[in-house]
């Protein structure tokens, strides 16, 4: 066990993960952030605390997890390169880790022109990769990035983004071999609409054998309307939602983007290799627990925090 | 020409390869803050700057990303595309641009001698060595040190 934390015991116990994601509140006020987290904690194993995604400011992920570790919850703290450089990281995570964070994704981040402030300076210090790399020698060499002692390193259980969806697609599967090689213990996707592909990305990733050298928690997420569909396939970075996907939400009542989600966690779960599923549920988390209900994923122990 | 020049990475390793050898007998005169350096600024923003839209980092890595500059990526990515490239290849900052990932992955599918170092991860960028020569610090390893944590 690297860090104790509930969601390296179940993934390493061998039982299918389900994590999802919070999103943070515009808010100061730790009631909005419990109001989510009870409502996703019951069904899922660990919970992600994003970390100005889109590059749109929302209460920190370092604040967010601090507000779920003092309730139990296992948080998995998402850190971007963004918005801050390497001294900057290094010492959150070492505060995170204080304040009984045991899981945390290393990511670059989305550029900050998708956001609602492109004035701001991107700072893309670090990039993924070389996050990966920083903090495992924080935890395995018990240094920091230049050498010096930590007295107390922290236990960390380090993961990763990949998107099978994107090009270059014969790049991924290695690009998710260097990330294993950097650090990474647990990956977690971008969304997935497109089984076909994932299985394509998956054969490859099992022929390097990497599947075996890391957990793959693959990205799911109900749409909303084939119209919030579109939208998102055209404007967040990063998703890609084939045509027929679209057709079938507009064909489809009420409820189709729930449905698909479950079908899609169905023909995910068949597919070697995948270790659990990352449900990104935006701005309706109060589907999570039917979702993961009606995918059949509902034996699981209440999640608890290690000292 | 340069368009050509560019897709063609195996001719352009070739060059690498060939430089780094022929630079060899000349690192005593090649040194930090020396004449020979200033000269080198100069050559390095010309001919790496039309070739390659070169940001003079100072620790030239190209023959390890597809004779392609990963510093023109708005990211500045140095191990890889972010998970945002769009479904046609192109940039998800620049919507106009090619990702410059997708074109170093291609490029490096076609070079024999270093193709596989793009498999490999980087060390973090050393700022301090922005508007330096990156052919004095190559002759000079000791100058592209990677931070103490992060070697062995």
């Amino acid at each position: 066990m690297r860090s104790g934390s509930h969601l390296e015991e179940v993934l390493r116990g061998g039982r299918f993960a389900v994590t999802a994601e919070l999103n943070p509140p515009d808010s100061a006020d730790p009631e909005s952030v419990y109001q989510r987290a009870r409502m996703i904690a019951p069904v899922c194993d660990a919970i992600n605390a994003t970390d100005a995604s889109g590059a749109h400011v929302h209460m920190s992920s370092v604040g967010v997890c601090a507000l779920l570790t003092r309730a139990g919850f296992d948080p998995v703290m998402q850190v971007s390169c963004r918005d801050r450089n390497r001294i900057a990281i290094q010492g959150d995570l070492l505060g995170a880790a204080a304040m009984g964070v045991r899981n945390v994704l290393c990511l670059t981040g989305d550029g900050v022109q998708a956001g609602d402030q492109p004035q701001a300076k991107p700072v893309f210090d670090l990039d993924s990769m070389t996050l990966l790399r920083t903090a495992s020698i924080l935890r395995d060499k018990g240094e920091f990035l230049s050498g010096r002692k930590l007295e107390v390193p922290p236990r960390l259980f380090l993961g990763a983004a990949e998107n099978p969806f994107a090009p270059p697609y014969d790049f991924r599967p290695h690009r998710l071999k260097k990330k294993v090689d950097a650090g990474a213990d647990f990956i977690q996707t971008q969304y997935c609409y497109d089984v076909p592909r994932l299985r394509e990305f998956m054969a490859k990733v099992r022929e390097l054998g990497v599947d075996q050298k890391v957990f793959i928690l693959v990205g799911v997420g109900p749409l909303r309307t084939a119209k919030a569909a579109e939208w998102m396939r055209a404007n967040v970075p990063g998703v890609s939602i084939p045509d027929e996907i679209i057709d079938r939400m507009k064909r489809g009542g009420k409820g189709e983007g729930k449905r698909l989600c479950v079908e899609i966690i169905q023909q995910i779960r068949e597919i070697q290799g995948v270790a659990g599923v990352h449900i990104m549920a935006y701005r309706q988390e109060e589907l999570v627990p039917e979702i993961v209900e009606e995918a059949g994923l509902l034996v699981r122990d209440a999640m608890k925090v290690h000292p | 020409m340069l368009r050509f020049l560019q897709n063609s990475p195996h001719a352009l390793e070739l060059v690498y390869a060939g430089t780094s050898k022929m630079l060899v007998p000349f690192r005593r005169v090649m040194k930090r803050g020396s004449r020979m350096e200033r000269l080198f600024i100069h050559l390095e923003k010309w001919t790496k700057g039309a070739t390659f839209d070169c940001r003079m980092c100072g620790q030239c890595v190209l023959h390890s990303t597809g004779m392609t500059c990963p510093m023109t990526c708005p990211k500045e990515l140095r191990n890889g595309p972010c998970g945002g490239v769009r479904a046609n290849g192109y940039c998800e900052v620049l919507p106009d641009r090619p990702c410059v990932w997708s074109q170093a992955w291609e490029r490096s599918r076609k070079m024999p001698l270093y193709g596989q170092e793009i498999l490999h991860v980087l060390a973090p960028v050393d700022r301090r060595l922005k508007d330096t020569s990156a052919w004095v610090n190559h002759l000079h390893p000791e100058l592209l040190k990677p931070p103490a944590g992060w070697e062995s």
